[in-house]
């Protein structure tokens, strides 16, 4: 199948996706299960993840700016903005490809091959606004908080290894506060609302278009974290340019 | 009552279905037996419209299926229940909980009304005891009892049983066999049952249409495939060194 018979394919399943629900209750049902089971049970990879990486970085911008003629506060200022502007959207949903988009791909494709979907068509249930339209609102919705709760303790962890000597926790403090530009966080969280989308769609078309067995679930889950990270990649580039540059 | 009339189905240049025609009658078990190949899963799925047909009529109740507008199929389906070859059950939801979907997702009925209606069909399946307990915490035959309890939440019209007695044992499926049978009276439902179990074809096959190579071959009923002369059906039927001996003592 080429590329083009993808994006078709993937447009036509979305437009099933983003009918009218048939019950609007069981939708807000659904949604507050997935907000739980997709954003809420990811909270402790964010925080393990975002913690070492910002001691790690502080750590590195600890090495990279021992010059005399630069001032110590630029260790603080130069960690927030590389949290704020790279690690806490794009790095953070690139993990959340890998743990959500596989837990997606492989809840759907399951559900595929088990003829779960197939009784869902049966009883009349449009499966593909049943399934996939409360993953998406559910990650399109949780994923800021999961991206500002990052940079919080991203910022955390860089403070914390500052108490081992390597720069003033009082320094660190005063560069993570330096001419700080809230225009940044906007732009990781709308970098994010598209990340989350492309996560939980991309994933649950892999999912929903599954066939075969266990093996062919394995795959489609694989296929739904390289494409989705791939094209987060992608939109990352075109993103900053249309925002940031 | 469903009626099929000339309907021929082919994927790619393959035709499966081969001008089929057969009536399945409401209050009775209509089996569809044949040969894996044969054709009978295609058939049924073209019959609940899974498949589009490529020529033909497919009647429920005197409504054509394949000149249905999406809204007039969606509301049919609310009439069909349909129990699956691995049951089918949602995984993430108890068996109540499987059971009562079909209600919270179509019933305009309140809230102690969908729940007295489960009750009713857990205990109509005997599994009011397993309510809370998920799918993957039950045997098979359960599982399969469940999915009947789903199927016939929403009192359908028409009943469709993919291969029912797959993976079971003979008892269960036994008690499988029975309790579609009994449900179909009950309710007066056109009850379509997939299979090539000899043991289902024996006990509950009040109608018996035979598929080989993509056309009916033969119809009759319980008894009188005893006295058919198909040599394919005899081949498929009387395969097993048990109903051979049954055949010489019935001819007796």
């Amino acid at each position: 199948m080429n590329i083009l018979e993808h994006i078709g394919r993937y447009a036509e399943l979305m437009k099933e996706v983003f009918k009218k629900p048939q019950r609007w209750r069981l939708l807000g049902k659904q949604y507050i299960k997935e907000v739980e089971k997709l954003g809420v049970d990811s909270l402790g990879i964010v925080i393990i993840i975002s913690i070492f990486i910002g001691a790690v970085i502080t750590m590195q911008m600890v090495l990279n700016t021992e010059n005399p003629l630069l001032p110590d506060y630029v260790t603080g200022l130069t960690t927030r903005d590389t949290l704020l502007l790279e690690f806490s959207s794009t790095i953070l949903c690139l993990i959340l490809a890998g743990k959500v988009g596989s837990n997606i791909a492989s809840e759907i494709g399951t559900m595929r091959i088990t003829e779960q979907i197939d009784a869902l068509k049966i009883m009349g249930v449009n499966a593909p606004n049943y399934l996939i339209l409360p993953k998406i609102l559910g990650m399109v919705s949780i994923i800021p908080v999961l991206v500002i709760f990052s940079m919080f303790v991203g910022i955390l962890g860089g403070y914390l290894i500052s108490f081992s000597g390597i720069i003033s926790p009082a320094k660190y403090v005063m560069g993570i506060q330096y001419a700080f530009n809230p225009y940044y966080v906007t732009y990781s969280i709308i970098k994010s609302l598209f990340f989350g989308y492309v996560i939980s769609s991309v994933a649950s078309y892999y999912g929903y278009y599954a066939y075969g067995g266990a093996l062919d679930v394995g795959k489609a889950s694989t296929n739904a974290v390289v494409n989705s990270s791939i094209i987060i990649l992608l939109l990352n580039v075109l993103l900053t340019d249309l925002l940031l540059v | 009552m469903i009626e099929v009339q000339h309907i021929v189905k082919s994927f790619h240049d393959k035709t499966v279905l081969k001008d089929i025609s057969a009536t399945f009658e409401s209050g009775k078990t209509n089996l569809i037996i044949g040969q894996s190949g044969s054709g009978k899963t295609v058939l049924m799925k073209s019959t609940i419209g899974i498949h589009q047909v490529d020529k033909g009529k497919i009647l429920y109740d005197g409504r054509d299926i394949t000149k249905l507008r999406t809204k007039e199929m969606i509301a049919l389906r609310k009439e069909i229940g349909m129990l699956f070859q691995g049951s089918a059950l949602f995984d993430s939801m108890t068996v109540e909980e499987n059971v009562r979907f079909p209600l919270e997702m179509f019933s305009d009925k309140t809230r102690d009304e969908w729940e007295a209606r489960v009750k009713f069909c857990l205990q109509r399946v005997g599994l009011d005891h397993a309510a809370k307990l998920y799918p993957s915490e039950i045997s098979g035959g359960m599982q399969k009892r469940a999915a009947i309890a789903r199927a016939i939440v929403l009192e359908p019209t028409y009943l469709f049983c993919d291969e029912p007695n797959s993976g079971l044992d003979p008892k269960t499926s036994l008690t499988i066999d029975q309790l579609i049978q009994e449900i179909t009276r009950e309710n007066n439902i056109t009850t379509i049952v997939n299979t090539h179990d000899m043991n289902s074809v024996m006990e509950i096959g009040d109608k018996i249409i035979f598929i080989h190579q993509g056309e009916k071959s033969w119809e009759g009923d319980k008894d009188s495939i005893f006295d058919s002369n198909n040599e394919h059906l005899n081949n498929l039927v009387f395969a097993s060194n048990l109903f051979k001996k049954v055949k010489q003592y019935h001819k007796k």
